[in-house]
């Protein structure tokens, strides 16, 4: 019973990382049908980020949190403006090739810029543990639950009533529409970005303080896929209930079935999910079908 | 002369001379000077340069057989690293295992890829674009799982280690032996795909492409075509990677990783969507880049050793760089801008150029 609680919660709390990830891609999809491979590279970059803010320079890690994310929105930005802009309206091969492309150039200048040997900085969240009933809970993963909530709440509610939130579900819903009414795409598209380099810079941040700073991250970018497709590709909720699925799913298979089967289970799940609800569980259900 | 030099002083007779793949005499004349230039290569090239030319062999008839499916039939696969598993796998355990000749093998070995390829199609079927994209991704990710945990089977992390099979009395691995047998291969394949397209299979795969609902219409079955799409694809995709199982000598999981299909596409994207030209042109491109950037980063190294460390990632980023400039650039490849420059000298000293 302690075993499987701290399995759950280790599971929940890896999957909120997924789901933090997972955000950021909905947003882009639903603001712009691109689906993003440098999700993973925006993990990242957090973590490094966040290693040189607090252990390179030595800012505190409140002023650290804040320049991280800052400086993540500012990469996206670059990146919209400059690469993903002059190919709206292109097929899908080209923006999964363009985001591919982008995610090599981002993966080889942080191992440029920071080496490939993993780093570590003094964690800022609380170390130490919790007791609840039998088990034993590292406090830092328990943590990492309510912030990754907290976080993806807010897009919740940026969503329903902030007015850039609001043009964005005009957006998805008929772009020639929310056109005539005056929404500019562009912004949109660029406050899409911005979002999404947000919540993975919060991502990467606390997969900084729990398991440490290493190129091994970006491989999260590709776990995204099965969340997203489990909870519906335009769906925030979705994105939460897909990253704690998934994480947990990963848990359990890993301990109680073993031979490696977390790794596959994953997109085991994607397969199903696509081959008999591809909206996913809360995703809007126009699918072309063939 | 002027008949010899210029296309506008061509004139057919007969449809079969203009259905002909090398209609104009100056094509082929280029065809003969190239099937001259191939023969002399291993001749003149030192080592080097000939495992170059076989590398770009390999990913030429991976990368036309990628193409048959993302260029011609329009369903998007990030499931290239699989497949190339699926057949360096069945070539090696064949040759190694069953005890088959590898003349044997590898064809056998070509059309398990092609069966499974046709079986991870099947998703083809019901999703379209960025979900079929999403659902080879899950199909590559299974595949690597396999050959890393169905240790029994595929060795798991350990490579897998072929005896070299001969050739003409000769090891096979060795770069001189082997470019006869890629060149041809090569060849073969390009010419496969080339006449594939004048075909009526061929003008299926297109027809599904630009449009499914138009092409069911007119009396395309659109699930046969698009499994057959798969299982061409997939059939020479498995020869190429029966033809590195055979060169390496040895099979290893981390050659077929996510990494490769994303190469592969990018040699296409590079090339030219649903452009055989464009497949050799981008698997060329993509293949001598790292080689041609090593060779510029040694020239560096003498002048500024410190750089030594970032060649692997000046690598990566050039390789992203070429893929992004390309699309906003030119989208078509290397193909189209092989045809600029021919449209531009067709007429030439004239200024009128078609299109």
């Amino acid at each position: 019973m302690a075993d499987f609680l701290q399995l759950t919660v280790s599971g929940l709390g890896t999957g909120m990382i997924y789901a933090l990830a997972a955000a950021g891609f909905v947003v882009i999809y639903k603001a712009s049908d691109v689906i993003n491979f440098t999700q993973g590279d925006l993990l990242l970059l957090g973590t490094y980020l966040i290693f040189f803010a607090v252990a390179q320079v030595g800012l505190p890690w409140s002023v650290g949190v804040a320049a991280t994310i800052l400086l993540a929105v500012a990469v996206a930005l670059a990146i919209e403006r400059l690469v993903l802009r002059p190919l709206v309206g292109e097929p899908v091969i080209s923006m999964i090739m363009v985001t591919i492309g982008l995610s090599s150039i981002l993966r080889s200048a942080v191992s440029a810029i920071w080496g490939p040997a993993p780093r570590s900085f003094d964690s800022f969240l609380p170390s130490g543990d919790i007791a609840i009933g039998p088990a034993v809970l590292a406090a830092d993963r328990v943590l990492s639950i309510p912030i990754a909530l907290g976080v993806l709440a807010a897009l919740g509610l940026f969503f329903r009533y902030a007015r850039d939130g609001i043009a964005m579900r005009a957006i998805a819903d008929d772009q020639q529409a929310a056109l005539s009414m005056g929404i500019s795409i562009p912004r949109v598209l660029a406050v899409a970005w911005g979002l999404a380099a947000a919540s993975a810079a919060i991502g990467g941040v606390m997969l900084g303080n729990i398991v440490g700073v290493t190129p091994n991250v970006a491989s999260i970018g590709l776990r995204v896929f099965p969340v997203v497709i489990l909870g519906g590709l335009d769906s925030i909720p979705g994105a939460i209930v897909g990253g704690a699925a998934i994480g947990l799913l990963e848990a359990y298979t890993g301990t109680y079935l073993g031979h490696g089967l977390n790794l596959v289970v994953p997109y085991l799940v994607l397969i199903l999910v696509l081959m008999f609800r591809p909206y996913g569980l809360f995703g809007k259900e126009i699918i072309e079908r063939v | 002369m002027n008949r010899m030099r210029y296309e506008c002083g061509v004139f057919h007779t007969r449809y079969a001379s203009e259905m002909g793949l090398r209609p104009r005499p100056l094509q082929r004349i280029r065809l003969v000077l190239i099937a001259a230039a191939i023969v002399v290569y291993p001749f003149v090239a030192n080592g080097y340069w000939l495992d170059l030319a076989n590398q770009v062999a390999i990913a030429t008839v991976g990368a036309i057989g990628l193409n048959i499916l993302v260029g011609y039939t329009g369903q998007i696969s990030l499931g290239q690293g699989a497949f190339m598993a699926i057949g360096a796998y069945s070539a090696g355990l064949l040759t190694l295992q069953a005890g088959l000749p590898w003349a044997v093998g590898i064809p056998v070995a070509c059309c398990i890829t092609a069966a499974a390829g046709a079986f991870f199609g099947l998703p083809s079927l019901r999703l379209k674009g960025l979900y079929l994209a999403i659902a080879t991704l899950a199909a590559q990710e299974i595949v690597e799982w396999l050959m890393t945990h169905w240790t029994w089977l595929t060795g798991g992390t350990e490579a897998l280690v072929l005896a070299a099979p001969r050739l003409f009395g000769a090891r096979m691995n060795s770069p001189f032996v082997f470019y006869w047998l890629g060149a041809a291969l090569a060849a073969g394949t390009a010419l496969f795909a080339a006449n594939l397209f004048r075909s009526r299979m061929g003008r299926a795969f297109v027809a599904v492409r630009d449009q499914d609902i138009a092409a069911s219409v007119i009396g395309v079955d659109v699930a046969r075509t698009k499994l057959l799409a798969f299982a061409t694809s997939s059939f020479l995709v498995g020869l190429a990677g029966a033809m590195i199982a055979f060169y390496r000598n040895i099979v290893s999981w981390e050659r077929f990783t996510l990494e490769t299909s994303v190469v592969y596409l990018a040699m296409i994207i590079v090339g030219g969507l649903g452009s055989v030209r464009g497949s050799f042109l981008g698997a060329a491109l993509i293949t001598l880049l790292p080689a041609l950037i090593n060779n510029v980063g040694r020239a560096v190294q003498e002048t500024a050793p410190q750089a030594a460390g970032l060649l692997p990632h000046v690598q990566h980023a050039v390789f992203g760089l070429v893929i992004i400039v390309f699309l906003i650039f030119e989208p078509r490849g290397l193909s189209k801008l092989w045809g600029n420059v021919k449209d531009y000298f067709h007429v030439w000293p004239f200024a009128y150029r078609k299109g």
